[in-house]
């Protein structure tokens, strides 16, 4: 009752905070609604017993990318975005359709022969679990993630200093 | 579901927490003007009660009963909702935090902490991260320039030194092998953690001086640069609460400072096992300890300047820190 209850909260308040996001033209507050967002995904993630996705979702989304965000928007002043033109007059039609094939996808899955979802997970220590999934069956994977981390890292490296010298 | 052990005592627990923190920061304002007042052989605040025991109380009803200005340049909603969410992080933090061994009230069994999560570390990591939306908000929507630029250092210092706080922490979780704090508590048992990770410690430290903004890293309020930085456009209880936050959030790194490296209410287990109390003195001992610390360094630091401080951060401290944990790993894997 109580899951339920917490459930439909979090639901209710992530898909208001994500039109939100699309709704508002102030990009500083579109970004905050996005954060509303993430930190409800992780409520959710908590609920179906993914602890650790939870966190990593708090950590990564919402404590370090949308603080980027921010960070950039600051850097480069409102007041230019605002002279932009409203970039979505041609988008309507793409996102229209994929909308439409999005909400086909949502109705397909709800047939109990289609959904091919993941067995539950327990209230174990399942960070154990992922560790060693992540560096045995997905060893290769994983290190090519790695690898193009360590490649826009140092793509962003030599960016910056080009500018530098320049 | 049972009501009473998985609803009502959590909440109560949550409320004794919340109220002991909230006068534990109080008090640290007192503390630390007293201590910084000793370091400068001055007797620091004495009119208010004695020992000026009283002046928390006496600066709460001055900023309750100030005016309340709000300019009008400012972003209202966000600029009324950042000292909140600053507060509000702090406060969270410590929901992870064991601060006594399991005790017997009224036949029930009553763990002291409020949330045994399997992933506590992360969660720390998690709510630190969030807790820089107080500064950055509050920053960007004064509306001035001085705020703005002392919020962009605090993003800036804020995730620059969440990697080497993070390395240091991962040292902790490849010895203790679990990210539970309870766990982490336990595996100290004999020994503290600082016993094994000197080095962790200090960068931790140093990391969490960065993170909470204090002397000699309070570079986003460096009052001869930036006035005062964020907090410029606040006053009245709006400041106050920014003000209450620093100074509570003082309180929580002490705590998981405490219980990550010195061994948090269960080390010396010779004292702990005598009562339950007993493990719970020792948790305050060591935050109190910890409080020192951070006063200690506040008297006699002067401030950095702000290019060194970065460089110190990303040359020294994050090189440091992957030598450390490289090295924990290495022994751990050996032995």
């Amino acid at each position: 009752m109580l899951e339920m209850a917490i459930f439909s909260i979090l639901a209710v308040v992530a898909v208001t905070a994500g039109i939100a996001v699309i709704a508002q033209r102030n990009v500083v507050h579109s970004a905050l609604f996005l954060l509303v967002h993430f930190c409800c995904l992780a409520g959710l993630y908590i609920l179906l017993n993914a602890q650790f996705l939870a966190m990593t979702q708090l950590i990564v989304y919402a404590g370090a990318v949308v603080v980027l965000f921010l960070f950039v928007v600051m850097l480069l002043g409102l007041e230019r975005a605002r002279e932009l033109p409203d970039p979505r007059r041609y988008q309507w039609i793409v996102g229209s359709l994929l909308g439409m094939l999005w909400v086909a996808a949502l109705i397909w899955a709800l047939f109990p022969q289609a959904a091919q979802t993941a067995p539950a997970l327990t209230r174990s220590d399942n960070v154990r679990q992922i560790g060693a999934a992540l560096l045995t069956d997905f060893a290769i994977p994983f290190e090519l993630t790695a690898l193009v981390l360590l490649v826009a890292v140092i793509g962003s490296l030599v960016l910056a200093k080009k500018k530098l010298e320049g | 579901m049972d009501w009473v052990t998985d609803f009502w005592i959590p909440v109560i627990k949550a409320i004794v927490v919340v109220l002991a923190l909230l006068v534990g920061g109080a008090y640290m304002t007192w503390g630390e003007r007293k201590l910084c007042a000793r370091f400068q052989v001055r007797y620091g605040p004495n009119r208010a009660g004695p020992f000026g025991i009283l002046q928390p109380l006496a600066d709460a009803v001055k900023a309750i009963f100030k005016e309340e200005i709000v300019p009008h340049h400012v972003d209202k909603a966000i600029y009324l909702m950042s000292p909140g969410i600053s507060f509000a992080a702090v406060l969270i933090t410590f929901a992870v935090i064991p601060f006594g061994p399991q005790i017997d009230l009224l036949g029930r069994q009553i763990g002291l902490w409020i949330g045994d999560l399997q992933v506590g570390l992360l969660y720390l990591l998690a709510i630190a991260g969030l807790g820089s939306y107080g500064i950055v908000l509050g920053g960007w929507s004064s509306n001035n320039k001085y705020s703005l630029l002392g919020a962009l250092r605090a993003t800036a210092q804020m995730i620059s030194y969440e990697l080497p706080m993070g390395l240091a922490l991962l040292s902790v979780v490849v010895l203790a092998g679990t990210l539970n704090l309870n766990r982490i508590v336990d595996f100290q048992g004999q020994w503290p953690l600082i016993v094994w990770q000197p080095l962790g410690f200090l960068i931790f430290f140093i990391a969490i001086l960065a993170e909470s903004n204090r002397s000699p890293f309070d570079l986003p309020e460096t009052e001869n640069e930036l006035i005062s930085g964020f907090m410029t456009e606040y006053g009245g209880i709006k400041f106050a609460l920014y003000f209450i936050a620093e100074y509570t959030a003082m309180v929580v790194n002490s705590a998981i400072v405490a219980t990550l490296f010195l061994g948090g209410w269960k080390w010396p287990a010779v004292l702990s096992n005598l009562h339950p109390l007993a493990g719970v003195a020792l948790f305050l001992a060591k935050v109190l300890v910890v409080l020192f610390l951070y006063v200690w360094v506040r008297a006699s630091c002067p401030r950095v300047r702000y290019d060194k401080f970065m460089r110190f951060c990303w040359k020294f401290l994050m090189p440091l820190a992957w030598v450390n944990l490289a090295v924990t790993a290495v022994i751990v894997a050996l032995i």
